[in-house]
């Protein structure tokens, strides 16, 4: 029903221009014909259009923060995403300024200086003062931008991770396997002519790191404490994107590549948090008008570089929980030792 | 003149065919992108109807699709390959072979003074090479498997195992093929543009008198020279490591079951030389579309271009960092965060430059006398656009920021809109400015004006609210947001962007419509009509081979004496000399 409103719709909408147009090439007949390629009326309205339209997108944008805002995800659930947070705020106000400014003065120009029979514009080929100025006001922001945005970057990526629990995260097509280090945290070496039968990561039944090893279809992590999760890939390239956390990297066949961060905030605390609550809301109504069950809100590590047809559903619960809570939940998940004995 | 009678002696072939006339190969290219866009707008309404209604089936998808669209439900790969043909052919048919190869080889003779190209052979090549490329990405649609569906950037090992996915096979061999002969297309087209503005300007046509428009295709065509031939060769070891074993881009892959035994490969590789192409290329889209707007702004301001220096400054500075940020696009494949930390300076500072081309802009209007024309409405929107979206790009390139928007929708906002649009708004500026030159007419006007603010509204309606659509987390190439609840409540918005996308896609129909129409029925144009300074309006209206019927004439000054106080008129011509005591500029 919708779609059929909307393609009757756009089909109005064109047939209405087209008389539109008709009706503007009648009138400009009756007008004595110019040899101008471009009457004052043609000026006139195609600039008051300009301005409208013009300042009434940028208006928009920022009405759009209000109609849209809620849609943007919830502030990142980790330390290193709050001063990411900051960054981004900073970045955000700086461009929604210069956005405002540059483009009203675009669209009030072309307004104000319409083209009008008997007008002359002004000859004026550059100015050396001027343009140094907008030359270096730029570089001035720019290189203050850069150097909080490297600051930040390097506190995110290159931080000290002495005591962070280690976690595998496993990709291949279309799902993600978790493997904990257990209790000597460190993780038993993998290669890919290992896979086989229930050993679906590689490990190797050998090494004694992996004894402890436990294999998970879904993500528990300890709040409040450092996390050291390592990548790796078994076939094309995927991408661990954790949207929450403010958390991503590629996971790369025949490579190994890591990202740490610590979790501050636990899926019960999100949960109960009004701004999530209202969210939720929102996402059950259109649920229930599919005829769907309510759920609950998860985090989620999802796939975020194409890697074949079902990359659109290819997922993993996250769950951040208290460390006793954590610690009970690990407890009880198999040892890859014992997982191995019994096949 | 010999030049002369060798015109009258041209059969049907050599003339439409095999021409070796520029302005017939410009127009070849015009024709054959047209063609190419139409197919890659429907391919993004195709895929766009997948997103707003995914659980509708559509039986005009069954009617195109056949069996990928299975009672008009989308299957997934073939959406993959939509999104991937899409791209291939806006990026590299429309917006490089289109884009450059039209407006190149039709204005760079004629702005600069030359009878035609240094090498009309050359030329002409290079358009049976892109044409030869557009047939054969064409028939890939329509082979078994599939075309090519690992998105534009192919991305190995996906792209190089048929295992992967069905678009890795055959459908991908074409696709590789296809982009070979486009990049000899490219090269052939590249070098010739550089040889001509470089050696056959006319007599007093000095560097510094050049139009921007002739600075910004010289400086574009030395990007493809550079980076084109890194593309090859990424292509080439990817066709290898395809079909004989080697082990470029591949290492410790086991899949569907199968253990390869290719070791000791990066797919990483594969990234950096694609991007060393990759990024460039969004300046080779972008730079001619800056360019043709340079030049309409400033005519149709009745102004001279503000701070000319500093706009050929700031295209050569666009082009020498367009190197050196290819990583820009890398953050997230566990690069040295050092590396990161170097493309992120890097890549922030091509803001300057471009800032410093969007105030200079907005400048050239102040105080002018605007003549809103179809193609200025254009240009105008092509810098409101490139604000727009080049300011998301400080979000986007700055690698901290990145973590959480790359390879979501807000890199989608971005990149059409920046690339996207601004880039479609200068090629179609420049179709509508000098499409009397072209073909002697001169089109409607007011359809013309319903077709940009039709596209200009349609635009932003389009790709503006996909910012949200990313910044709630949505990642790209999704064939559909509803396996997340926490997509779920983005229907609206994503129903929004598709009803814009076919009203958008409508309006070209005004486009097309006005451009045949005025081939035949349109009214006869006059020698200047928008009483324009470059020195192609002092052409006959005829379009004769060799552009002008007597000497060349010589040039006397820059291109830009829009309302120069003494003159008689408010634009001077090039070719106009100094009069006693006028100062240059
Ligand atoms: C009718 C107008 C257009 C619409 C509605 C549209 C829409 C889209 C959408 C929804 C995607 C898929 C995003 C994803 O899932 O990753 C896409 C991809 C893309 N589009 Fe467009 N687009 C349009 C015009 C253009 C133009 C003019 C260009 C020229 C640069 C362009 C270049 C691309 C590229 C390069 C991709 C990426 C393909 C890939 O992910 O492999 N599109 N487009
Ligand atoms: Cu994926
Ligand atoms: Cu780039």
């Amino acid at each position: 029903m919708t779609t059929f409103l909307s393609f009757l719709i756009v089909a109005l909408v064109l047939i209405g221009i087209v008389q539109i147009v008709r009706i503007f090439e009648i009138a400009s007949k009756l007008n004595k014909p110019s040899d101008k390629p471009v009457s004052d009326q043609d000026n006139k309205y195609n600039a008051l259009a300009l301005l409208i339209v013009g300042l009434g997108f940028t208006a928009f944008v920022g009405y759009s923060f209000k109609l849209w805002g809620h849609l943007i995800l919830p502030d990142a659930v980790t330390l290193h995403g709050q001063g990411i947070k900051t960054l981004w705020d900073i970045t955000g106000i700086l461009i929604l300024v210069t956005f405002f400014i540059t483009q009203t003065l675009l669209f009030v120009f072309a307004y104000k200086y319409r083209g009008r029979e008997g007008n002359t514009a002004l000859f004026q080929t550059h100015n050396n003062k001027l343009e140094l100025l907008w030359t270096f006001v730029p570089a001035v922001v720019l290189t203050a931008l850069i150097l909080f945005g490297l600051r930040t970057w390097n506190e995110t990526m290159v931080p000290d991770t002495e005591g962070a629990t280690v976690i595998e995260v496993y990709a291949q097509q279309f799902n993600w396997t978790a493997r904990y280090a257990g209790a000597d945290n460190q993780l038993g070496n993998a290669h890919y002519t290992s896979i086989g039968g229930v050993n679906t990561l590689g490990v190797d039944i050998n090494d004694t790191l992996s004894f402890d090893d436990k294999v998970v279809r879904e993500i528990h992590l300890p709040v409040g404490q450092q996390i050291l999760m390592r990548f790796r890939s078994q076939d094309v390239i995927h991408s661990a994107f954790m949207p929450h956390f403010n958390v991503q990297m590629n996971c790369v066949p025949g490579m190994n590549t890591q990202f740490a961060f610590t979790p501050i905030k636990t899926t019960k605390e999100i949960r109960e948090e009004q701004e999530m609550i209202e969210r939720m809301e929102l996402v059950n109504s259109e649920r229930a008008k599919k005829g769907e069950e309510p759920v609950e809100f998860d985090y989620v590590l999802l796939c975020n570089k194409i890697c074949g047809a079902a990359h659109y559903n290819m997922q993993i619960k996250v769950i951040v929980e208290t460390q006793e809570e954590y610690n009970a939940w690990l407890s009880e998940q198999q040892t890859f030792q014992s997982l191995v004995s019994a096949q | 003149m010999s030049n002369h009678e060798h015109h009258h002696e041209e059969t049907f072939i050599t003339k439409y065919i095999f021409s070796q006339d520029h302005k017939m190969i410009a127009k070849q290219f015009l024709i054959t992108a047209m063609v190419m866009g139409v197919i890659a707008v429907m391919m993004s309404i195709f895929f766009r109807m997948q997103l707003a209604w995914p659980e509708e089936g559509f039986p005009i998808l069954e009617m195109f699709l056949g069996k990928w669209a299975p009672s008009g439900v989308l299957d997934p790969n073939m959406y993959l390959a939509l999104v991937t043909i899409h791209g291939t052919i806006m990026v590299f048919f429309v917006l490089t072979g289109g884009l450059s190869g039209t407006f190149f080889n039709f204005l760079i003779p004629l702005q600069i003074g030359a009878r035609d190209m240094a090498s009309g052979f050359l030329n002409m090549l290079s358009y049976w090479f892109f044409f030869t490329s557009s047939v054969i990405m064409i028939i890939s649609l329509f082979i078994q498997s599939g075309p090519a569906a690992a998105g534009w950037t192919i991305y190995p090992p996906l792209s190089a195992l048929p295992q992967a996915m069905p678009g890795s096979g055959l459908g991908m061999t074409l696709w590789l093929v296809s982009m070979s002969l486009f990049v000899v297309s490219s090269l052939l087209g590249g070098l010739n543009y550089i040889v001509t503005i470089l050696n056959l300007r006319t007599k007093g046509m000095s560097m510094t008198r050049l139009p921007l428009t002739m600075w910004a295709f010289l400086v574009t065509a030395i990007l493809g020279v550079l980076s084109f031939p890194v593309l090859l060769s990424a292509v080439l070891l990817l066709i290898f490591d395809r079909g004989f074993g080697t082990a470029f881009y591949l290492s410790d892959i086991m899949i569907q079951g199968e253990m390869l035994t290719q070791t000791g490969g990066s797919p990483v590789l594969f990234q950096h030389l694609f991007w060393f192409l990759g990024h460039p290329e969004v300046y080779i889209v972008l730079l001619p579309a800056l360019g043709i707007t340079s030049e309409i702004v400033s005519t149709n301001s009745r102004k001279p271009i503000f701070g000319y220096r500093a706009m050929v400054g700031s295209i050569l500075a666009i082009g020498f960092l367009s190197f050196i940020v290819w990583g820009h696009h890398m953050f997230m494949t566990g690069m040295n965060p050092f590396l990161g930390s170097v493309f992120t300076f890097t890549t922030l500072l091509i803001a300057i430059p471009s800032a410093v081309k969007v105030f200079n802009y907005i400048t050239t209007l102040w105080k002018g006398n605007i003549q809103f024309t179809t193609a200025m409405l254009f240009s105008i929107g092509l810098v409101s656009t490139f604000i727009s979206g080049g300011l998301t790009g400080l979000i986007l390139g700055d690698s901290a920021l990145d973590i959480n928007v790359h390879d979501t929708y807000f890199v989608v906002a971005h990149f059409h809109i920046v690339m996207g649009l601004s880039a479609i708004f200068g090629m179609f500026a420049g179709i509508y400015h000098w499409f009397p030159k072209m073909y002697g007419k001169m089109m409607n006007k007011n359809l013309g004006y319903a077709h940009f603010w039709l596209t200009f509204i349609s635009a932003y309606g389009v790709f503006y609210p996909m910012h949200f659509i990313g910044m709630a987390g949505v990642p790209r190439r999704y064939y559909t947001n509803t396996s997340f609840p926490m997509f779920e409540g983005l229907l609206e918005i994503n129903e929004l962007v598709t009803i814009f996308a076919i009203l958008g896609a409508s309006a070209q129909l005004f486009f097309f419509f006005n451009f045949f129409y005025s081939i035949f029925r349109g009214k006869d144009a006059p020698q200047n009509p928008w009483r324009s300074n470059t020195i192609e309006w002092t052409t006959p209206v005829e379009r004769i081979h060799g552009n002008w019927p007597g000497e060349i004439p010589e040039v006397h000054r820059w291109a830009y004496d829009y309302s120069k106080p003494g003159a008689d008129e408010d634009f001077v011509s090039q070719i106009i000399p100094l009069k006693e005591g006028e100062e240059e500029h």
